[in-house]
């Protein structure tokens, strides 16, 4: 799928206005927090579906990008005295050049082997936070500073609310700008034919490594905001199961479709939070969604939604 | 330009490609025919980097390719075709081809992302070039249906402008007209003519034995992964072993009798 | 001496747990080539499902068949309502369905059970056993011993019976095997099935020295996975030398080198393997055509 110009700009300003107008409709703070929640859910989906939908790879490790960024801002003023903006952008530096240095080797992978490797990656990655006691806190975590931007705190919910939501536009902006672009391209064709584009003189190991960087990046600012919108991090935010809730949100979306990354995000953030009475019942959903989605509705959401439209004309 | 020496590839116990040897020469077409299972494909897919060469070399214009992946042999001016399309079929006929101008584009990551103005002029450059190379294969007017949606004989096609894209010396054609009709086929050997008359080294694998004896300046005949014959067609149309591999011992004798 | 001797004993009682969830992987693997996430809640059901039925009465021995046969269901279930339906998807979406299902039965577990560990008394009581200095738990032998009736019981099946033979033909090729009158539908679900038994035995053999509860599973998948890599995917043998050497090498790890790593050493073999040796020890190399 191709989105020409008219329509990246269409997704943008759709997304800008639903951004703008929402809180208009949410009748305390409470809903500003779970929206917010899914801005930044979106965020880490839209990279990780340019590795997975467009470069056509998979990581079940990506929480620990995730979790390094969150960490990031949570060490970085606790024990190195650096402020939350410098630590974020840390953050993402040690995500994405960590991301390059295990990306070589794991890329070379395919298949499930390529899935378990990341897996692996990911797990160990849970593990060391879950460790190092003295720097993370260990299993039950440890708090975070709120963030200060030139002497202004962001702490109230409406703040937290626009400051994700910008991100996400611009997350949104830069995910789709690659489309029509030769990195857009050579994507596509990786993920449609490795041999033929290598044929055709791609590099495909450093565009795989792109790729798995970008995506890195952008679940480590990710895991930054969260963990100062809540001011808390634990080691879960790395953990297996968060990397399974990613992947689900980009397989469920919709792979390749940045819009259904934002789909997927909202559903797997707001069904949780609308079951709160079922409080003991999120593993059963969460393992059912998954079933459901990857059996009934293998392309996602969105492409289907757009086939019926489509059919429906 | 392309010089293949002593190839060798085994796979576990059998040899696939034993000791094969042949030059291809700029603006002459060579094909290579043989029985199923001579290791045609094998052969391509060693030359073009996709299997790794037990022993033997490679040389591109006199340099040393012999252990060079894919994409580095494309940098240097190889190009190839598939046996069994492998055509980009989410994306459409002009952006396959356009893929195929990648070594040619200035690629920039964070130009990319930001999509800088440099993006959008490259983007109709590069446009601009697939669409002149789907003329030459008759595929102007499909530019903007997918890939997917071609019919077969258009997918061939469109695989060679992609592969010409490149801007190749040595372009390997691996079976070109399988599967076409006599129409397609027609369309498919002019445009292999085309290609060698601008100075392209073209290596061919086909069955279709018309075409091979109508366009090919030289065959080169494999039987079982073995070195069998090479000449002119006439040459090789007399050869009475390629007979025997063709035809069996009855058959090659029927042959030279008649 | 008798400290490297009490690793031993105990990396190869807790390797023998890994060699029968490897074994289960490498059963349903070769007949459907699926990466079967959810192995490891066999394992978790078998201990569970015994704790909690002998805890509302039943014999020991009975409650430990109920939960094999409770494993055995979810098995064929698991086949039937999400992998069968899921035929022609990708190799990596089929992994992603099994974490999906193994994720469920923990919520499922997690609900009819409870979030405690549990643990099952030890078949031939609690004694130790008294080995060249080294002091072995009873069970450990029970482990050992149930594992090595497994990997027998399995051989022969799988050599010497037709309905074996059925299988190999199946994950050789699984076209070729319809073709021949193989109802491979029925071998898959067979392998899924027989996969949950070996994994719910092995749940119920190691639980009185190592506790159970709602979510060993994941972790016991991950390395029951790892120790299936080492060995070879696909590889029956491989499965039992892979789950063997895991489980010295996490033992002998976590004694000698760092007790809190314990559990990355798993992790770190499966990256070691799948960049140095992707097909494992025993493994075969394939090449990709063209």
């Amino acid at each position: 799928m191709t989105a020409s110009l008219n329509n990246r700009y269409a997704i943008l300003a759709a997304l800008a206005v639903v951004i703008a107008i929402l809180p208009f409709t949410f009748p305390s703070n409470y809903y500003l927090r779970v929206a917010s929640l899914v801005w930044v859910s979106a965020f880490a989906s839209i990279g990780l579906n340019v590795l997975m939908g467009k470069a056509g790879q998979v990581s079940l490790g990506h929480a620990a990008f995730f979790g390094i960024g969150a960490y990031a801002v949570a060490i970085g003023p606790a024990h190195l005295g650096l402020p939350s903006w410098a630590s974020l952008a840390i953050g993402a530096c040690i995500s994405g050049l960590l991301a390059y240095l295990v990306g070589r080797p794991i890329l070379r992978l395919k298949g499930h082997y390529l899935a378990i490797a990341t897996l692996g990656f990911g797990v160990l990655v849970a593990l060391v936070i879950t460790t190092e006691s003295r720097w993370t806190g260990g299993p039950d975590g440890m708090p975070v500073a709120k963030l200060t931007v030139f002497g202004w705190r962001i702490g109230t919910a409406y703040a937290w609310y626009w400051l994700s939501g910008a991100f996400l536009l611009v997350g949104a902006w830069i995910a789709l700008n690659l489309d029509d672009t030769p990195t857009g391209r050579a994507f596509l064709a990786l993920h449609d034919s490795e041999v033929a584009a290598r044929v055709v003189g791609i590099d495909v190991a450093g565009l795989k490594l792109r790729a798995f960087v970008i995506a890195a990046v952008y679940a480590s600012i990710a895991g930054s905001l969260l963990a100062m919108m809540n001011g808390f991090v634990n080691p879960d935010l790395a953990g297996f199961q968060h990397s399974v809730e990613l992947v689900t949100m980009v397989v469920l979306g919709g792979l390749g479709s940045i819009v259904g990354s934002i789909v997927g995000a909202a559903v797997l953030v707001v069904l949780p939070q609308a079951l709160t009475v079922f409080q003991e019942y999120e593993n059963l959903m969460l393992g059912f969604i998954i079933i459901v989605s990857m059996v009934f509705m293998r392309d996602g959401i969105v492409p289907m939604a757009s086939k019926l439209i489509a059919r429906a004309r | 330009m392309l010089a293949v020496k002593n190839i060798g590839i085994s796979f576990g116990a059998l040899k696939a490609i034993d000791d094969v040897s042949f030059f291809a020469k700029e603006g002459q077409i060579l094909t290579v025919i043989g029985p199923n299972g001579a290791g045609k494909t094998t052969l391509f897919n060693v030359i073009s980097g996709v299997y790794v060469a037990s022993h033997g070399s490679v040389e591109l214009d006199g340099e040393d390719v012999t252990s060079l992946a894919p994409d580095a042999l494309a940098a240097r001016g190889m190009s190839r075709t598939f046996q069994n399309l492998q055509i980009f079929q989410r994306m459409t006929v002009a952006q396959n081809v356009m893929v195929g101008r990648h070594l040619k584009e200035r690629r920039n990551l964070f130009a990319d992302l930001l999509r800088l103005p440099s993006v959008g002029r490259q983007n109709r450059e590069t446009r601009e070039a697939a669409l002149q190379l789907l003329d030459e294969v008759g595929l102007r007017d499909k530019a903007d249906v997918l890939a997917g949606d071609l019919s077969y004989g258009g997918c061939k096609r469109l695989e060679i402008a992609r592969a010409l894209a490149t801007g190749p010396r040595v372009l390997l054609l691996d079976e070109p007209a399988a599967g076409c009709n006599a129409v397609e086929t027609e369309e498919i050997d002019r445009l292999i003519c085309r290609v060698a008359e601008k100075g392209i080294a073209v290596v061919l694998v086909e069955h279709d034995m018309k075409l091979v004896m109508k366009i090919s300046h030289r065959i080169l005949v494999l039987d079982r992964g073995k070195f069998l014959a090479e000449g002119t067609p006439a040459e090789v149309r007399e050869n009475p072993l390629v007979h025997q591999a063709y035809l069996g011992n009855r058959g090659a004798k029927e042959v030279q009798g008649a | 001496m008798s400290e490297f001797l009490q690793f031993f004993f105990s990396g190869l009682t807790v390797g023998a747990v890994y060699a029968l969830v490897a074994l289960g992987f490498t059963l349903i693997y070769n007949a459907s080539d699926v990466v079967n996430f959810a192995q490891g809640e066999f394992v978790m059901l078998g201990g569970m499902v015994t704790v909690f039925v002998s805890a509302a009465g039943v014999p020991l021995p009975i409650a430990a068949l109920v939960a094999v046969g409770v494993a055995v269901a979810v098995g064929l279930l698991l086949y039937w309502l999400a992998i069968e339906p899921a035929r022609g998807a990708s190799a990596v979406s089929i992994i992603i369905i099994t974490i999906g299902a193994s994720i469920f039965l923990k919520g499922a577990a997690q609900i009819a059970f409870d979030k405690q560990f549990h643990k099952l008394p030890s078949f031939s009581g609690d004694a130790p056993i008294n080995v060249l200095g080294a002091s072995v738990l009873s069970q450990s032998f029970w482990v050992l011993g149930g594992t090595a009736a497994a990997v027998l019981v399995l051989y022969v099946f799988l050599e010497k019976t037709l309905v074996g033979k059925a299988v190999l033909a199946t994950s050789a090729n699984r076209l070729a095997a319809r073709l021949v009158g193989i109802n491979t539908a029925t071998i898959m679900a067979l392998a899924f099935g027989g996969s949950a038994g070996i994994g719910a035995i092995a749940g119920i053999l190691v639980t009185p020295i190592t506790l159970t509860s709602y979510d060993v599973g994941t972790m016991m998948a991950l390395k029951g996975f790892a120790a299936a890599m080492l060995g070879g995917m696909g590889n029956p043998l491989g499965a039992v030398v892979g789950g063997l050497l895991l489980g010295l090498l996490e033992t002998m790890g976590a004694g000698y080198v760092s007790s809190t790593y314990k559990d990355g050493f798993a992790f770190v073999m499966i990256l070691v393997i799948l960049f140095a040796m992707p097909q494992g020890l025993l493994g075969r190399r394939t090449v990709d055509r063209v």
